[in-house]
């Protein structure tokens, strides 16, 4: 079969194609990425499925409206590198978005097949395509505009960030990015681990920015190193872009939480992916030692995954999700559920922590729960959790990781006050424009919508880099 | 990679450093600090910006060796460089005319007081300093602090110099005195911390200690430096330092910040070994 001599029928008699990943019993002993990625037969077979339709509904699907039955007919014809192209004119994060992307509430949930067969793996695809161009050597750079003059300053480097210098470098204008940590990424790096998006695919996007000419100062924590007033007055950028994403971790006001082993998923996971403390002694951060040990996350998005997952790895001898609804509420992606329950992790569903408990010398030794059961829907559409009387029970833990989401950070909202915040101070935007209260200063991101995914912060940032550049350029520079 | 100016043991195991970082040097406040990455496999430390020359562009930090971390950081001399220099963090010291203001220093906690002392006599405040060491060679910044002070005592825990006791005894003796006190600024150990918070409680003096949790960003991201404040969450890096003694639960700051006792016992040990094998230090 081929690309041009395929019928319908013969497409839809393709099964999905399942792409190869490492079994389970093997990748609970190490951080290696779990999915081991399509085979170009594979990402053929894969792509003949697309029964390339008229009206491909599936773009509605993305957040940033990749031309999907495009590049899979390319993948079909063998055309890779055209399909990687193909996808970065909409999406410059392509490696990471075909691995991040909760492809089951996007794409592959509009796609025209998901009705009486499985979608097509779009996110697969996407995958494939883009570690195609990379790993073969051959990502060419796009074309940059002449230089504008203007100077654009883009705070935090996470994916809204990151899309935003993008898109204005190859506008012609002249940015840098701001970062607080010592290494850039944010999310991608200190959030998910290892074995979900390998460091060097973040690393390798990273680098092709800088090739296009974006600067990145690391160490630099605006609101405190540097005021966004200080760069707009001081330093002479003519526009400010603030992508610095969620803030501090929620915790959950229950006695107890401050015993020695409750982290929050936050520190667990920056311990772990940031400062590389699985490495520990060879790398000087230490982290809890999990070998042997019990231990409970608290919650059910992708973070308490991740965080569940990495203690396994990293040797507890159980490892529970408890989660005070059924599993059909879990926010998390469809396939890190998956991969967790082949991975033995232990599902305490519609369970609540009501209290940790601790021995003399403050270490948590176990927490007390109550089930709950679903009752009327609340305003998430969800149906609300309700606690059954008389139904606690202690589960014996060593360690807690709770990962129940994040408030904003602080600091811009201290040291620029004039920029607008809503009730959960996260920042008040234009959703057209992306821009904030205060005059050149726009926003996007977990920052602005909460803790929310990967693609949409990057087409916040997309949305904002064609805002400043309309702004910066006046109404006349596309004639 | 930040570049060491200059680097000097002010006394054993505390070693004072010049660290080039021009944007920090120009913004710092007195009460803030900064997150240091030694190497590149490092851990992230905090530690308190002592004092910095804008023009020159550099900070000083005073630094003492507890750890692996301080220890690496401590044998580096002017020249070396550190990988990572991040700051200025933390909320800065509140600084008003109290009236007549105390700081106590205790072991190297005199250097993170001092910046505060000289921010509270700008301030236009009596400032009385009280520093203590365990004894005579561990005493720091004697001539810096009575630079800044109308009173400058120093006690020693073995009697070697100055007052001999504990810097909590010399606070009750300025308080029986019958010297109206404003303010009290405490920095040092959790002990000494907390047994400052109980002398001047009954007096309902206003009373701040300075807060060592453990940190890992220092930036407000991963909720790691919680502290126990008036029975709320508190995040020291963005919301302290600096809390209202009264109100901290030090029984739970001290609690955890035993956690990585055996790791860290484990680092030190490797590092200090290591050294001995190539003869560094
Ligand atoms: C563990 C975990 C797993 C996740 N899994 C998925 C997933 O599978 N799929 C998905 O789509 N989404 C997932 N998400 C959500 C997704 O990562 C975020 O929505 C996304 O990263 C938000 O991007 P951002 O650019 O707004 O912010 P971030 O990625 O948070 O980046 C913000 C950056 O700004 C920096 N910064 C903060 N303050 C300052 C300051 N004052 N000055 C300078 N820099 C600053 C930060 O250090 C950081 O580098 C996950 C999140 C977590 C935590
Ligand atoms: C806001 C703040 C300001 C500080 N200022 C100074 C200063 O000016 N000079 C100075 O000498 N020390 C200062 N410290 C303490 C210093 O950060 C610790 O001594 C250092 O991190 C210890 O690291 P280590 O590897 O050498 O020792 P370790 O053997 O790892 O630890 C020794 C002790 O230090 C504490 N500690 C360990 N890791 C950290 C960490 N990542 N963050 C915080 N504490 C930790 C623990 O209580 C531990 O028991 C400050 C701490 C804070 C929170
Ligand atoms: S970016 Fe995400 S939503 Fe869009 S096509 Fe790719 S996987 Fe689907
Ligand atoms: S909806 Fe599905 S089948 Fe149709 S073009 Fe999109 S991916 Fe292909
Ligand atoms: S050190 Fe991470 S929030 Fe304070």
């Amino acid at each position: 079969m081929d690309a041009q001599h395929i019928t319908t029928k013969e497409r839809l008699a393709i099964p999905r194609q399942v792409m190869p990943a490492q079994p389970p019993e093997v990748r609970i002993y190490n951080f290696n990425e779990v999915h081991l990625g399509y085979t170009p037969e594979l990402a053929i077979q894969e792509a003949l499925r697309c029964i390339q339709c008229k009206d491909p509904v599936c773009i509605k699907g993305c957040p940033v409206n990749i031309k999907i039955d495009q590049f899979i007919k390319m993948i079909a014809e063998g055309n890779f590198l055209g399909a990687a192209k193909k996808i970065k004119e909409d999406n410059v994060l392509p490696a990471i978005c075909g691995r991040v992307c909760p492809q089951e509430d996007q794409c592959e949930k509009m796609c025209i097949l998901t009705k009486k067969h499985e979608s097509v793996a779009i996110g697969n695809l996407e995958r494939f395509a883009a570690d195609y161009e990379r790993e073969t050597g051959k990502v060419e750079l796009p074309s940059v505009k002449p230089s504008s003059g203007k100077k654009v300053a883009v705070i935090g480097s996470g994916p809204a960030g990151l899309s935003c210098a993008n898109d204005l470098i190859q506008l012609g204008h002249a940015v840098t990015v701001f970062e607080a940590l010592h290494e850039l990424g944010g999310v991608l790096v200190y959030g998910i681990p290892e074995f979900r998006l390998p460091k060097t695919i973040v690393k390798a996007e990273i680098e092709g920015l800088k090739q296009l000419g974006v600067k990145f100062v690391t160490n630099a924590v605006a609101g405190r190193s540097i005021t966004v007033d200080e760069l707009l007055k001081e330093e002479g950028f003519d526009a400010v872009f603030v992508g610095v994403g969620a803030g501090l971790p929620w915790f959950m006001g229950i006695p107890g939480e401050n015993l020695l082993g409750v982290y929050s998923a936050n520190e667990f996971l920056t311990r772990v992916n940031l400062m590389k403390s699985y490495q520990f002694p060879d790398n000087d951060t230490p982290v809890f030692n999990c070998k042997g040990k019990n231990v409970a996350v608290f919650g059910g998005g992708n973070t308490a995954l991740d965080a569940v997952r990495t203690a396994k790895r990293l040797g507890a001898e159980h490892a529970y999700i408890v989660y005070r609804r059924s599993e059909a509420e879990m926010p998390a992606r469809l396939e890190e559920l998956h991969h967790a329950q082949k991975e033995g992790i232990e599902f305490m569903l519609l369970m609540n922590p009501v209290e940790f408990i601790g021995n003399d010398e403050q270490w948590l030794t176990g927490v007390r729960c109550i089930r709950m059961e679903l009752g009327e829907p609340d305003d998430s559409g969800r149906r609300r959790p309700v606690p059954i009387p008389d139904s606690e029970f202690i589960l014996p833990i060593d360690m807690a990781i709770i990962s129940i989401g994040n408030g904003s950070n602080p600091l811009i909202k201290q040291t620029t006050p004039d920029i607008e915040v809503s009730k959960r101070d996260t920042i008040v935007v234009d959703i057209n424009t992306m821009a904030t209260s205060k005059d050149n200063v726009y926003a996007g991101g977990d920052i602005v919508t909460g803790g929310a995914t990967v693609i949409l912060a990057m087409g916040a940032g997309r949305t904002a880099a064609a805002a400043i550049n309309e702004k910066l350029m006046g109404s006349d520079h596309d004639r | 990679m930040y570049k060491i100016v200059s680097a000097l043991f002010l006394a054993e195991n505390i070693k004072k450093i010049e660290i080039e970082a021009p944007r920090i040097a120009k913004k710092r406040k007195a009460g803030q600090f900064v997150m240091i990455r030694v190497g590149e496999s490092g851990e992230r430390i905090p530690l308190t910006i002592a004092g910095s020359d804008p023009e020159k562009g550099t900070i000083t930090i005073i630094v003492q060796g507890m750890g692996k971390s301080t220890k690496e950081l401590n044998s580096k001399e002017a020249g070396d460089t550190v990988s990572d220099v991040v700051g200025p963090l933390g909320a800065a010291s509140h600084i008003e005319k109290f009236g007549t203001a105390v700081s106590i220093g205790g072991g190297v906690g005199t250097a993170i007081a001092y910046p505060t002392a000289v921010a509270l006599k700008e301030g236009g405040n009596y400032v009385i300093t009280i520093n203590g060491a365990r004894s005579k060679d561990l005493v720091i910044l004697e001539q810096e602090m009575k630079a800044v002070s109308d009173e400058a005592y120093i006690t020693t825990d073995d009697g070697s110099y100055g007052f001999h006791g504990f810097v909590t005894q010399k606070l009750q003796e300025l308080i029986d005195s019958g010297k109206t006190i404003d303010y009290v600024l405490a920095i040092g150990p959790i002990p000494m911390m907390r047994a400052v918070a109980e002398v001047t409680r009954p007096y309902k003096i206003k009373t701040v200690v300075s807060l060592n949790p453990i940190m890992v960003d220092g930036t407000g991201m991963c909720g790691g430096c919680r502290v126990s404040v008036d029975n709320q969450i508190k995040f020291a890096c963005v919301d302290g330092p600096e809390f209202d003694a009264h109100l901290v639960d030090f029984k739970n700051l001290s609690d955890r910040n035993k956690i990585y006792q055996t790791e860290e016992k484990q680092s030190s040990e490797a590092w200090v070994h290591e050294c001995k094998l190539f003869k560094t230090v």
